[in-house]
This record gives C-alpha cells, sequence and structure tokens, in this order.
C-alpha cells in the first residue's frame, strides 16, 4: 500500500489492462512501418474479440479462441489490403470503412453469443516465482498470452532493428519505389506486414473477450483501437515506445480508478482525462530528448504504391 | 431489425406511400424504439426490447415495430427519430436519457406522432415521460449488502453523476448503514453507461480498495465477471437479471420492467385515449422488479430485504425518510419527513455519512 493504493493490484491489473491495447499497436507499428496507414483497426480488434470468443466457447478451447481471433483480425486486415495494394483505393477511407465494417459485421455474428461465459484462460504456473511478494503477483500472476505479447514486442523491435526482412520492410514503408527498383516486392511485403498487424489486432481483441472482461458484447472495445493507432504515433514508431505507451495508458487508467476508489479528492473529469494525457505528453518527451519525433514517420507512409513498368 | 433493413422497409413504405394506395381501415400502428446501446447489452437496452417484444406479443397484427440499437445521444438521435417519423411511425420510444432534447425537437416537426422519452423531465402535447424508481431497488440491494459484508467497505460503480444515479447511491447507502452503523461507501465514476473494459477497471479497483459488496450503476455483466474471479465479492444484477451470475456473485437484482408499462401505452394509442403524461412507477406498480435473491443470502437477512420490498410496494414505507442531512451536515429531511418528486428528481449531493466526493 503506498498512499492508500494497493500498488500490487495495480501492477497486475496493469499487465491485463494495457495487454489488448499494446497487441494491436504492435501490430500497426508494423505495418506502419511498411508504409500502410490502416484505420482499421478498431474493427480488426472488434472481429478478433467476436471471432474468438465464438470459437472459444464452441471448442471450449481458449487456446483455439486466441488462433480464431488472430485469424480473424488477418482476415480483414487481408481484405484491406487487397484493396488499398492492389486496387489501389484510398487507405484512409478504405480504413475507416474496415472499422465499421468489422463493427457491424461482429455485432451481427455475436448475437448468439451474447450472455454466455468463456473457458477460462489458465494462468501460466511459475511455481515458486507466483508466490514471491510484490513481484509474484505483478509479474508472475498471468495468463500466457500477457507473455506472449512482452515476446512479441521484443521480436518485433530485434526484427526491425536487425534483420534483413526487418531492413527489407522498412525500405518498402520510406522508400517504395526504390525498393521496387532493388527488386523487392513491395505490394507482397506490405500485405504479409498488414495481415501480421491484423493478425495482433484480432489477438488484443480476443484477449479482451476471453480475459480482460470476459465476456462478448457489440461494441466492446470501446475505442481501444484508436488508442493503440494515437499510441504508435505518439511512440514515434518505435516498437519499445510502443510498449512504454500502452502500459503507461492502462496503468494510469487503472490507476486513475483506484484513485477514486480510494476517495482522492481529485476532481473525477480530471481523473478520466489523465491516461490520455499523461501519456501524450510522456511520449512526446521522449520522442523530444531523442530529436526525431516528427520526422520519425515511414516517409511513404499511407501512399499508394504502383510499378510504373 | 438492423439498420440496413430498416432503411429497406422504409424505401418500401415510400414506394407504397407515392402509389397513391388507399389506407386500409386494418393498417396496423406504426410503432419505433432508438436505444442508447446494443440490445445485446444484457442490462437496460436488452430490457427496453423485452418491453418491445411484450408489445408484439400482446397486440400481434395491430401493431408493427421497428427498433434501431446503439443510436448515440446527440445530432444521430435526432436523424434517427425523424427518419422513423418520416417512415410512418406514429408512436415513438426514446429510451435514453440524452436522447431528450431531440426528442423536442423531431417532436416539434411531427406534431401528430406521439413521442415517449425515457427518463426524462421534459414534455409537450405529444411527448409523454416514463421513469422508473429505481432507487427503490437499491435501497434492497444496501439491505443485503449492509447484513452481509465483512468488510463494512461497499462500492459503487457510477456512470454519471445525475439526479438518477446519485439517488441510488444514497438509497443503498441510507439501508446499509441503518443495518450496519460501521458500514462506508466507496464510489468510483466510469463516464460511460456501457464499456465493459472500463467496468471491469472499475470493479477490480473496489474489490482492491477492500470492498466486498460491487453495486453498478452501468449496463454490461463486467463487474460480474470480475467480482467472480475475486471470489469473495458479491454484486447484483443492474437494469436485467444477469442471472448467468448466480447464486454467487449476483446474489439479487433490481429489474427495469417496461412491459406492463409499453403494453399501456399502446394500447392507449390504440384507442385514442393517448395523451401526454409523465409516469414514475416503482415497485408498487410492477416497474422496478427485484430479480430473485439466492440462497448465498442468509434467510433472515432474505426475509428482512422481502419484507421491505413489500413495505416500499405497498406505498408503507419511502426509501427517503427523515430524518437525513446532506453531507456537509445541513439539515434535508426532518424525522418522518419524506421529499417531494421534484427534489428527487433534481438530486445533486450525497446525504451525510458518504465520504465521496460527488463531481461538480
Amino acid at each position: 500500500m503506498v498512499g492508500g493504493i494497493d500498488i500490487v493490484t495495480l501492477g497486475a491489473t496493469l499487465m491485463v489492462a494495457s495487454t489488448p491495447v499494446l497487441l494491436a499497436a504492435t501490430g500497426e507499428l508494423v505495418a506502419e512501418k511498411a508504409g500502410v496507414l490502416n484505420l482499421g483497426v478498431e474493427g480488426m480488434m472488434i472481429m478478433g474479440a467476436m471471432g474468438g470468443f465464438a470459437a472459444a466457447v464452441t471448442t471450449g478451447s481458449p487456446v483455439a479462441g486466441f488462433v480464431a481471433g488472430a485469424l480473424a483480425g488477418a482476415a480483414l486486415a487481408l481484405l484491406f489490403g487487397v484493396l488499398t495494394q492492389v486496387f489501389l483505393s484510398n487507405q484512409t477511407a478504405t480504413g475507416l470503412a474496415l472499422t465499421l465494417f468489422g463493427l457491424g459485421l461482429s455485432a451481427l455474428f455475436g448475437k448468439g453469443y451474447e450472455g454466455v461465459r468463456p473457458p477460462p484462460t489458465g494462468k501460466v504456473p511459475f511455481g515458486p516465482l507466483a508466490d514471491l511478494p510484490v513481484v509474484g503477483p505483478i509479474l508472475f500472476g498471468h495468463d500466457w498470452v500477457v507473455y506472449l505479447s512482452l515476446g512479441l514486442v521484443a521480436a518485433v523491435w530485434g526484427f526491425l532493428k536487425y534483420s534483413r526482412l526487418g531492413l527489407v520492410l522498412r525500405a518498402v514503408g520510406e522508400n517504395a519505389g526504390a525498393a521496387h527498383a532493388l527488386g523487392y516486392r513491395v505490394v507482397g511485403v506490405r500485405i504479409a506486414a498488414l495481415v501480421f498487424g491484423g493478425a495482433l489486432a484480432g489477438l488484443g481483441g480476443a484477449y479482451l473477450s476471453l480475459v480482460r472482461v470476459p465476456q462478448w458484447t457489440e461494441g466492446m472495445t470501446a475505442g481501444a483501437g484508436w488508442i493503440a493507432l494515437a499510441i504508435v504515433v505518439f511512440a514515434s514508431w518505435r516498437a519499445e515506445r510502443v510498449l512504454i505507451g500502452a502500459y503507461l495508458f492502462g496503468g494510469i487508467t487503472a490507476l486513475q480508478l483506484q484513485l477514486q476508489a480510494a476517495g482522492y479528492a481529485i476532481p473525477v473529469h480530471f481523473l478520466s482525462m489523465a491516461p490520455y494525457v499523461i501519456t501524450i505528453i510522456a511520449l512526446v518527451i521522449l520522442s523530444v530528448l531523442h530529436r526525431r519525433g516528427a520526422q520519425a514517420a515511414p516517409a511513404d507512409l499511407g501512399r499508394s504504391f504502383h510499378a510504373a513498368r | 431489425m438492423n439498420r440496413r433493413s430498416f432503411l429497406t422497409t422504409t424505401a418500401a413504405t415510400a414506394v407504397l406511400a407515392a402509389s397513391g394506395l388507399p389506407a386500409f381501415a386494418a393498417d396496423p400502428l406504426k410503432i419505433g424504439f432508438i436505444y442508447v446501446g446494443p440490445v445485446g447489452d444484457m442490462g437496460w437496452s436488452y430490457q427496453h426490447d423485452q418491453g418491445r417484444q411484450a408489445i408484439e406479443k400482446e397486440y400481434g397484427d395491430k401493431v408493427q415495430v421497428t427498433f434501431m440499437e446503439s443510436v448515440a445521444e446527440g445530432p444521430d438521435a435526432e436523424r434517427a427519430l425523424t427518419q422513423l417519423a418520416l417512415a410512418g411511425n406514429k408512436l415513438i420510444f426514446a429510451t435514453s436519457f440524452g436522447y431528450m432534447d431531440s426528442v423536442m425537437n423531431v417532436a416539434a416537426k411531427f406534431p401528430d406522432v406521439k413521442f415517449e422519452h425515457a427518463t426524462g423531465y421534459k414534455s409537450a402535447e405529444n411527448v409523454a415521460t416514463y421513469d422508473a424508481r429505481f432507487y427503490e431497488g437499491r435501497a434492497i440491494q444496501g439491505t443485503i449488502a449492509g447484513r452481509m459484508t465483512k468488510t463494512n467497505k461497499i462500492g459503487y460503480i457510477g456512470s454519471f453523476p445525475i439526479p438518477e444515479v446519485i439517488q441510488g447511491i444514497n438509497a443503498a447507502y441510507i439501508h446499509a448503514k441503518k443495518v450496519n452503523p460501521d458500514v462506508e461507501m466507496k464510489v468510483v465514476w466510469a463516464y460511460t453507461w456501457f464499456d465493459p473494459a472500463k467496468e471491469a477497471d472499475a470493479a477490480a479497483a473496489l474489490i482492491s480498495e477492500g470492498c466486498d459488496f460491487v453495486l453498478q450503476h452501468t449496463d454490461s455483466t463486467a463487474p460480474q465477471a470480475k467480482a467472480q474471479e475475486a471470489g469473495n465479492v458479491y454484486t447484483f444484477g443492474q437494469a436485467s437479471d444477469m442471472s448467468a451470475f448466480a447464486p454467487k456473485p449476483r446474489v439479487g437484482s433490481t429489474i427495469d420492467n417496461w412491459a406492463p408499462y409499453y403494453i399501456e401505452r399502446v394500447g392507449a394509442a390504440l384507442d385514442g385515449s393517448w395523451k401526454t403524461q409523465a409516469t414514475w412507477g416503482g415497485i408498487g406498480t410492477g416497474m422496478v422488479g427485484i430479480g430473485e435473491i439466492t440462497s448465498e443470502v442468509p434467510e433472515e437477512v432474505k426475509a428482512e430485504a422481502m419484507a421491505l420490498k413489500d413495505k416500499i410496494g405497498a406505498g408503507e414505507y419511502h426509501p427517503f425518510t427523515g430524518p437525513l442531512n446532506k453531507q456537509d451536515g445541513s439539515a434535508w429531511l426532518a424525522a418522518g419527513e419524506t421529499p417531494e418528486d421534484g427534489v428527487l428528481a433534481g438530486m445533486n449531493f450525497f446525504v451525510e455519512g458518504i465520504s465521496a466526493e460527488l463531481p461538480k
């Protein structure tokens, strides 16, 4: 207890509360690094939440649920990829349409799953580690998806920074024409990046409906996809900052509710906007300190690429 | 019916109207509903939709009912209401507080269409209002919580600091305190009617503060799921029974039962006796129902709760009966005094003993 706030609960809640946004933001980071702006994150998340929930309830296996959630998100992203990369539709408009499409479609397919309870997702057995005071419940008391999400952030960071394929992906995002001239398949790389991003958004959505809430209700993402999009921008397209942003946002969201419960005399309106304001300020300061903020966006972000032969 | 098929019906109606077919005497009364959330929220909108289905069951071919769900409060509501009126609906139910001004605007443009607005306070020749005394149900929840709490801390998830919600917090606190003088009330404002993830976090925050009862004035079952995870925490169903979580953590509920009211008002519209009015029903009129109190609640507590319910229902007892002071210590009600409905409907203060601040 620090100042009436239970740090252990806060820490544990933070890990769970941040995971959906972290997964979606990591996926979007990869897509944007390849030069595609997909504003349909919310739509992909809710499809993941719905598809994952349906699969988990039908099969009784949460693992099947997470796989289905990722597939549902990936399928929607593939649709976006075909429309924007092959048929060269406007990315902004198509992304917005994807969000509306996902919200509507998930509501339609989800009708039969309201009021149903999903199978519980087990916690990872860390044995004695989980019994450590303070650190145990915060770090070692979660289900495997929390650790998977952290692993994915690390993997994406390493992939973009050190691997040859990551370099190609970044080249496609920075200068699609040059990458094409060098013989790389711009459209292929972009669609692959989009599908990966969609899978992570779907996984995040499934986490929301299977672990965080856990239930299915129409519109349950309630803007989480938009927050993921914002975090990618404010994190100036860097994986480690996406992690900081998502955890900060989730942490302050949980903290503001805890402050209220503890009876702190801070105006409630201020508390409820705090997660947005503080996350943005922190990430802006980070990018100013490293002097790469506004310039960090991939140069070809949001531009359609059509190879002129 | 989703919005697309709604549009198709609208178009079909327009074509029929344009072709100048004579109206049949047996034309059904067209009725429209708009909901603020999805009907699958299992709470507020779900319960209004149950009322809509009751109308269809009661009147069959005599009515034709359409609904639009998840209509945002604000300009979107005005558009939806206009669309319903243009589509020939003669009786329109708008089921959220925030639709109030939209209803008034649209009603002024369609004087021959009857409007019914839930939980509002503005009315007109063709706008009636209806609301339920949810605080009567809260008094019963408070009694059960006060008797059963082991930590003496009761948590309350508030949506917005509006009179309806404040009435509920006060009523729950007063009755918990009555049976357990040591009880403390903790309040968290979610600033949403429906956001399962946020509601879950709010419940988690209250539980971590040591609350073993979590009451809610938000519409999803996420707090129930959190309480179940915690194991030793109890909740109540909100708006709907939420019986999927019985017998524990959900030990009772306050159910909004709109069906009798809807049936009565549609009947009035059908026989031409519909007039504008303001209805505020409670346990007595059946508008507020108390779901099954489960076996988790000790027999004597259950008996006490049911006795309270019967007394409120019979009109022998008012949940706000003096002596009661406001939070700042100033006098509100003298011994035996009960407030006027107008005062209740504008309630903007906590009663004495609640330590949380009321956002202004």
